[in-house]
C-alpha cells in the first residue's frame, strides 16, 4: 500500500526523469515558503494552520492555569487564596478561552492544516483569509486573555447574562468579552466559509460525494452549525453591547425589555456550540478508527446521517439550559425529548465505530487508547446529559456542581481526549517525527486517572447542594473532601497533559525521521511525503474510493511521478483544482493568493476598531475600521480575481480547464453566498427580538407611541430596489458585451442606495423615536440601522465594480466582482425588505 | 409511582461519607426532592448498567477478540445498540420524567404563600398567611411541614435562583418577570438553601437557612415575628439602639417600633431570632454582629451595605448587643 516510492523506475527515461525535475522545482519555487522576517507573511494552509493549532492550545493552556487556580482556591473551605474579584474573573475566562479561544478555533485551525491534504488539494481556496482569520484570533485572543493580568478581565459567567452584565458591572469586562469575543466570532465564521467552500468545490477528481472522508463530512456539518450558531450571538452580542454603551435597553424590563431574550439568543448559540465542539473530536475518531482497526470504517452511511442529524436536532435543545426560568411546563416536556432524542443520532457514531473495531483486526496504539478512554469519558458524560435533559431532575442539578462534571465528561471526553489521540495521530504529518509511545501511555494514565478523580466526584458535590461559581463554601455542608479529591485530580491531570506538550516539544533532532503513512492509513493525506513538501500534493490525483492507499494500486508512486492533474507550475503562480459539488468533475484551475502582510495589517486595524470601541474611544474605532476596510479592498485589488494572462491551460491527462469562471461555478460565489446565509441568520435573530417583544408586550409599539409610518420606509425600500435591480442589471448587461452600461447602472446605483438608506433612517428619525427611552424605538432603530450599514458597504461595493470596470479589471469575461457583488445585493434587498415589513406593515396587522 | 427503598442506595451512601447534609437533594425532605431523589438513583443504576456495558463491549472489542468479528455483528450492533436499545429505554425514561412534572409543580393552596426577592445578595421573605396581615422577614425561610407553601419570587436587580436542595428543585428570580412554584416539607428539621444563579461578585455568599417546623410552632413563631420588635429596657441595649440609629442605619433597615424605616437593607425586627447572619454565612452571636458591621467588606466583597470600621469597638460591641436582643 505504501510503497514509498522515490525514485523513477528503471523503464522511465532520462528525459521524463529531467521533465519531472524541473516540473517538481517550478512547483517548489512557487510554493517556497518566505524566509526570515518574512516568514510570517506565509498564507499558505500548513503554516497558518500549524500557527493556529499550536496558538489554540496555548491559549487552551492558559485556561487550564485559571481552572487549576481555581481547585487550589476550592481545595479547603473558607479558603482565602483567590479573591471573590479574581475568581469570577477566573471562571468567565477560563469557560469564556475554553468554548472561544480552543474548541472552536482548534477544529478550525486542525482543518485547515489537513484539509487541503485530505483532499489533495493545493491549499485552502482563500488562502488569505485563513490568514486574516489567524492573525484577528491572535489579535482579539491576547485581548481577552490579557485582560485578567490587569483585574479587567469580564466576570459576568461565560453565558453573560444581564441585567448582571449590564447596569451591575460598570467595569470594561463585559465589553472585552462582547467585542473581543464578537471579533473572534467573525474569524470564526470566516473560517466556516472557507472550510464548507473547500469541502464543497476543491476535491480531487473523482471523490464523489459518497466517497468524501468522514472528517469533511463533519467539517461540513460542523462548519454549516457554525453558520447558523455563531450568527445569532452576534445578533445578541450586538444588542447587549448597544444597551451597555448607548442604554438601548433591550434586557432592561424597565423599559420594556426582558433578559430572556439574551438567554434564547445564547443558547441558540450555546447549544449547537457543544456540538460544534464535539463533531470535530468524533471526525478525528472517524480517521483513526478505521486506521488502527485496518478495516473502512463500518456504516459510513449511517455514521454521515448520524452526523448531519445531529447537527439538525442541536438547535432545538436550546431551552433545556433554561429550564429553571419558569417556562410552561408544556414547553419543558418539548424541549426535554428533543434533548433526550439527541443521544440516538449520537449512539449510533458511538456504535459505529466500536462495530468498525469489533470487526476489524486491532492495531493497539497511543491514538487508540485515547479514542478508548474518550469513550469511557464521553459515553459516561452523556449518561448524565440525559439526566439533565430530563427538566424535573434538572431542577435540582441545573447551576450546580453535577452539571460542572457533566459538561467536563462531555467536553474532555468528547473533545480534548480526541483532540490528544488526533494529535499523537497526525504529528508525523506536521513534524515528520512520531511522539513517543511511552511518554504517550503515561499521559494517558495520568489523564484518565486525575480527570475522573478530579470530575466524578463533582456530581455529588452537585447533589449535595454546592451550586456553581461560588469562590468560596463553608466547612459543614459535607463538600470538604469532594473538593479537596477534585483539585488533586485536576493537578494529576494536568501533569499528563504537561507530558503531552513535553512530547510534543520536545527536541527530535537525533530521532529519524518517520516513515511515509506511519499507521499503514487508507486516506489520502498520508500521502504526504517526510518531511511534507510545501507544496502539499505533488498533483492533485485522481480518487476511486473512500481509501485510496489501500484500495488504488501504484497510487503514492503515481502521485510522486505527477502522473494525476496539475503536475507542474509553469507559470509559477499557485493554482488549485476546484471540482463540481456532487461528483467531484474538474472544472477549473483557481489561482490561489501567494504570501502577503497585508492580511495581517488588516487584521490589526479590524482589531484595533474593536478594542478602541471596548474603550468607548469611539473615533479611533471608526478611523481604524476604515483602515481595516482600506487595507482589504488594496489587497481584493491587488491579487484577488485578477484576468489571467490566457482562458485555458492544460492540466495534464488530456484535460484542459478554465483560469477563471465566476458565478455559481466559483468559489468566490459560494463563499458570499454562504456568508450571506450567516448574515441572514444574525438578522433574524434581530427580528426574532422584535416578535419575541411583541409577544411579552400587550401593545407592541406600546401606547401611544407610533410606529416610523409607512412613507419613509417604504420609499427607502422602493430606492434600495432600483439600486438592487441596477447592480443586477449591471451583472446582466455587462455580461452581455456592455460595460458601459455596466458603469452608468452601478453610477446610477449608488446614490439611489444612499437614499435609500437615508429614507429608512428617516422614518424613525422624523417620528421622534428616541432608542433609549423604550425598547420598541430601539428594536426599530436596530433593524433599520443593520439594513442601512448593509446598504452602506454594498454601495463600497458598487464603486469598487465601478472602478474595477473602469481600469480594466472587471470586463464582459472576466466579472466574477459584480458576479458577488450583485449577490451581496440580493440578499441586501431581502433584509430591507424584510426590515421594512418588520417596522412598518407589522403593526398594521398586528 | 412505586417508592424506591432507601436500603438499595444505602452502600453508595455509606461510601460516599453520608448524601446528607443540611443541602442535599439526596437527603430529601420533602415531596419534590423525595421523587427526585428516587428518580436520580434510577437514572444512576440505569446509567452505570449501561456505561459498564458499554465500556465492556468496546474493551473486548479492542483488547480481548481474537480474530474480527462477523459483519453481522457490526449491523446488529448499529441497529439494536444505537437505534432500538436506547429508543426503548429513553421512551421509558422521558414518559416518567414527564409524569413526575405535573404533580412536581402543582399551584400551591389558598393556603401560606411567601414572596421571597432575590437581591445582591440577601434574600427578603414576605409570609403571606392567608387572611393575616404579611410578615416581613430575611434571609430565612420558615415552613410548616405537611403544607404545600405556594412561593412568588421575583427579583429587583439581576437574576437569581431560589433553592432548598432538600425541598425541591430551583426556580430563577428574574428582573420584570414573577415566577412561582410550590414546595411541600414532609419532615421537620433544619436546612439550607443557596442561590444557584451566578449574580455577581459575592454570589457564593447568598444563602438561607429553611426551618421546616410543626404546623403549631410555626403558627406561633409567625405571630411573634408579626409583632413590633423587643423593647429589653437594659442600659447596654438602650445604648446600642441610639447608636444603631444615631449611625444611620435605619436609613437602610427596619426595625419595626422604632424610627428605623429603611427598606433598602434586610428587616431587622427580629434578627436576634434567626439561625443565621448576612445571608447564611455567620452564625448569629454578638461576635458574628461585630465583625459583619465592622468589616462587612471583607465578610461579604461588594456588599451595598458599607463597613462601619470607624467606630469604637464599644460602641460595635453595644450595636451587636442590640441586634441580638431582637428576639
Amino acid at each position: 500500500m505504501s510503497d514509498g516510492a522515490q525514485t523513477a523506475r528503471p523503464e522511465d527515461d532520462a528525459a521524463d526523469a529531467a521533465r519531472r525535475r524541473a516540473q517538481a522545482e517550478r512547483l517548489l519555487k512557487t510554493w517556497e515558503t518566505p524566509k526570515g522576517w518574512r516568514y510570517w507573511s506565509a498564507v499558505n494552509n500548513s503554516e497558518v494552520g500549524a500557527w493556529y493549532t499550536a496558538l489554540a492550545f496555548i491559549f487552551m493552556m492558559f485556561a487550564g492555569a485559571l481552572a487549576l487556580l481555581m481547585r487550589t482556591q476550592l481545595a479547603i473551605p473558607e479558603n482565602d487564596f483567590l479573591s471573590a474579584d479574581f475568581y469570577n474573573q477566573a471562571f468567565t475566562l477560563h469557560g469564556s478561552i475554553m468554548m472561544f479561544l480552543f474548541a472552536v478555533p482548534m477544529f478550525e485551525a486542525f482543518s485547515i492544516f489537513v484539509l487541503p491534504e485530505m483532499l489533495g488539494a493545493r491549499d485552502m481556496p482563500f488562502p488569505r483569509l485563513s490568514a486574516y482569520g489567524f492573525w484577528s484570533f491572535v489579535i482579539g485572543g491576547v485581548f481577552v486573555c490579557g485582560s485578567i493580568f490587569f483585574d479587567a478581565a469580564p466576570q459576568g459567567g461565560w453565558f453573560m447574562y444581564p441585567p448582571l452584565t449590564t447596569e451591575y458591572q460598570p467595569g470594561v469586562g463585559a465589553d472585552i468579552w462582547l467585542l473581543g469575543l464578537s471579533f473572534i466570532e467573525i474569524a470564526s465564521i470566516a473560517a466556516a466559509v472557507e472550510l464548507i467552500v473547500g469541502i464543497l468545490k476543491c476535491r480531487p477528481p473523482g471523490m464523489r460525494i459518497n466517497l468524501v472522508p468522514l472528517y469533511g463530512w463533519y467539517v461540513l456539518a460542523v462548519a454549516g452549525m457554525v453558520l447558523f450558531a455563531f450568527p445569532p450571538l452576534i445578533a445578541g452580542d450586538l444588542l447587549l453591547e448597544m444597551q451597555r454603551a448607548f442604554h438601548w435597553p433591550f434586557f432592561d424590563p424597565d423599559k420594556g425589555g426582558d433578559p430572556l431574550l439574551w438567554q434564547h439568543l445564547f443558547w441558540i448559540f450555546g447549544h449547537p456550540e457543544v456540538y460544534i465542539i464535539f463533531l470535530p473530536a468524533i471526525a478525528l475518531a472517524a480517521m483513526i478508527v478505521p486506521t488502527f482497526a485496518q478495516r473502512p470504517i463500518f456504516g459510513y452511511s449511517w455514521i454521515v446521517l448520524a452526523a448531519i442529524g445531529t447537527a439538525f436536532i442541536s438547535f432545538g435543545l436550546w431551552v433545556h439550559h433554561m429550564y429553571t426560568t419558569g417556562l410552561p411546563l408544556i414547553s419543558l416536556g418539548f424541549f426535554s425529548a428533543a434533548s433526550v432524542a439527541v443521544a440516538i443520532p449520537t449512539g449510533i457514531q458511538l456504535f459505529a465505530f466500536i462495530a468498525t473495531v469489533l470487526t476489524g483486526n486491532v492495531v493497539r496504539s497511543i491514538p487508540m487508547l485515547f479514542v478508548t478512554g474518550a469513550l469511557a469519558i464521553f459515553v459516561f458524560g452523556g449518561l448524565t446529559g440525559v439526566m439533565v435533559a430530563l427538566a424535573p431532575f434538572d431542577w435540582q442539578a441545573h447551576d450546580t456542581y453535577f452539571v460542572v462534571g457533566h459538561l467536563h465528561y462531555v467536553l474532555i471526553g468528547g473533545m480534548l481526549f480526541p483532540v490528544v489521540a488526533g494529535a499523537y495521530y497526525y504529528y508525523p504529518l506536521l513534524a515528520a517525527k512520531t511522539m513517543s509511545a511511552s511518554l504517550g501511555r503515561i499521559a494517558f494514565w495520568l489523564m484518565f486517572v486525575g480527570f475522573n478523580v478530579a470530575f466524578f466526584p463533582m456530581h455529588f458535590t452537585g447533589l449535595l447542594g454546592m451550586p456553581r461559581r461560588v469562590f468560596t463554601y463553608p466547612a459543614d455542608l459535607g463538600w470538604d473532601w469532594l473538593n479537596l479529591t477534585s483539585t488533586v485530580g485536576a493537578y494529576i491531570f494536568a501533569a499528563g497533559f504537561l507530558i503531552v506538550v513535553w512530547d510534543v516539544v520536545r527536541p527530535k533532532g537525533r530521532q529519524p525521521i518517520s516513515e511515509r503513512n506511519p499507521w499503514n492509513a487508507g486516506t489520502l493525506e498520508w500521502a504526504s511525503e517526510m518531511p511534507g513538501k510545501p507544496w502539499g500534493s505533488r498533483c492533485v490525483p485522481i480518487v476511486e474510493s473512500r481509501y485510496p492507499l489501500w484500495d488504488q494500486p501504484d497510487f503514492v508512486r503515481k502521485i510522486d511521478e505527477g502522473s494525476f492533474y496539475l503536475a507542474d507550475a509553469e507559470e509559477l503562480k499557485r493554482e488549485t483544482l476546484v471540482t463540481t459539488v456532487l461528483d467531484a468533475e474538474p472544472v477549473q484551475v483557481q489561482r490561489v493568493t501567494g504570501p502577503t502582510f497585508l492580511t495581517a495589517i488588516a487584521a490589526a486595524f479590524t482589531g484595533a476598531s474593536f478594542i478602541f470601541a471596548t474603550f468607548h474611544w469611539w473615533w479611533l474605532a471608526v478611523v481604524s475600521g476604515i483602515l481595516a476596510m482600506a487595507t482589504i479592498i488594496i489587497w481584493l485589488w491587488k491579487d484577488t480575481g485578477r484576468p489571467p494572462e490566457k482562458p485555458q491551460k492544460d492540466v495534464g491527462l488530456g484535460l484542459s480547464l478554465p483560469l477563471y469562471v465566476s458565478g455559481p461555478h466559483s468559489c468566490g460565489w459560494w463563499a458570499m453566498f454562504i456568508t450571506m446565509t450567516g448574515d441572514v441568520v444574525a438578522f433574524s435573530g434581530l427580528v426574532f427580538g422584535y416578535f419575541f417583544f411583541w409577544t411579552i408586550h400587550e401593545h407592541f409599539p406600546p401606547e401611544p407611541t407610533a410606529g416610523p409610518g409607512l412613507f419613509w420606509p417604504v420609499t427607502g425600500l422602493v430606492l434600495l430596489a432600483a439600486s438592487w435591480g441596477l447592480t443586477t442589471g449591471a451583472r446582466i448587461w455587462n455580461g452581455r458585451g456592455d460595460p458601459r452600461a455596466l458603469r452608468r447602472a452601478l453610477g446610477l446605483a449608488v446614490p439611489l442606495a444612499a437614499a435609500g438608506a437615508a429614507a429608512l433612517l428617516a422614518g424613525p428619525y422624523l417620528a421622534g423615536l428616541d432608542p433609549t427611552e423604550h425598547v420598541y424605538p430601539a428594536t426599530v432603530w436596530v433593524l433599520v440601522g443593520w439594513t442601512s450599514v448593509h446598504v452602506g458597504l454594498g454601495m463600497i461595493m458598487q464603486l469598487y465594480c465601478l472602478a474595477r470596470s473602469l481600469a480594466g479589471l472587471l470586463t464582459p469575461e472576466y466579472d466574477m466582482d459584480i458576479w458577488n457583488v450583485a449577490l451581496f445585493w440580493h440578499f441586501t434587498a431581502l433584509t430591507a425588505l424584510v426590515a421594512v415589513a418588520v417596522v412598518a406593515f407589522f403593526p398594521l396587522v398586528a | 409511582m412505586p417508592r424506591l427503598s432507601r436500603a438499595s442506595p444505602a452502600a453508595l451512601l455509606l461510601w460516599l461519607g453520608g448524601c446528607t447534609g443540611q443541602q442535599s437533594a439526596l437527603d430529601p425532605a420533602g415531596h419534590a426532592a423525595e421523587r427526585l431523589a428516587d428518580l436520580f438513583w434510577v437514572m444512576l443504576i440505569g446509567a452505570a448498567i449501561i456505561w459498564v456495558l458499554v465500556i465492556g463491549l468496546a474493551v473486548y472489542a479492542v483488547r480481548l477478540k481474537d480474530e474480527p468479528e462477523h459483519p453481522v455483528m457490526g449491523n446488529a450492533l448499529i441497529i439494536g445498540g444505537g437505534v432500538a436499545f436506547p429508543t426503548i429505554v429513553l421512551g421509558g425514561l422521558l414518559t416518567y420524567g414527564l409524569i413526575l412534572m405535573p404533580d412536581l409543580r402543582a399551584p400551591g393552596g389558598d393556603g401560606l404563600a411567601i414572596e421571597v426577592v432575590g437581591k445582591q445578595w440577601w434574600w427578603e421573605v414576605v409570609y403571606r398567611p392567608p387572611g393575616g396581615a404579611p410578615v416581613v422577614s430575611a434571609n430565612e425561610v420558615r415552613l410548616p411541614v405537611g403544607q404545600r407553601v405556594e412561593f412568588v419570587l421575583t427579583s429587583p436587580d439581576v437574576i437569581h435562583s431560589f433553592w432548598i436542595p432538600s425541598l425541591g428543585g430551583k426556580l430563577d428570580m428574574i428582573p420584570g418577570r414573577v415566577t412561582r412554584f410550590a414546595l411541600e416539607p414532609t419532615r421537620t428539621g433544619t436546612f439550607r438553601g443557596q442561590c444557584a444563579e451566578y449574580c455577581g461578585t459575592s454570589h457564593a455568599l447568598m444563602a438561607f437557612a429553611a426551618i421546616i417546623m410543626e404546623q403549631e410552632d410555626f403558627d406561633r413563631w409567625l405571630a411573634e415575628q408579626g409583632r413590633p420588635a423587643f423593647e429589653s429596657g437594659d442600659a447596654e441595649i438602650e445604648r446600642g439602639k441610639a447608636l444603631f440609629l444615631g449611625n444611620g442605619c435605619g436609613a437602610c433597615h427596619t426595625i419595626r417600633g422604632t424610627p428605623a424605616a429603611g427598606r433598602i437593607g434586610p428587616d431587622l425586627t427580629h434578627v436576634g431570632s434567626r439561625l443565621t447572619l448576612g445571608a447564611g454565612i455567620l452564625p448569629n452571636e454578638v461576635e458574628a454582629f461585630v465583625r459583619w458591621i465592622g468589616h462587612t467588606q471583607e465578610v461579604k466583597p461588594a456588599a451595598l451595605m458599607p463597613a462601619f470600621g470607624m467606630l469604637r469597638e464599644s460602641d460595635l460591641l453595644a450595636i451587636a448587643r442590640y441586634l441580638e436582643s431582637l428576639q
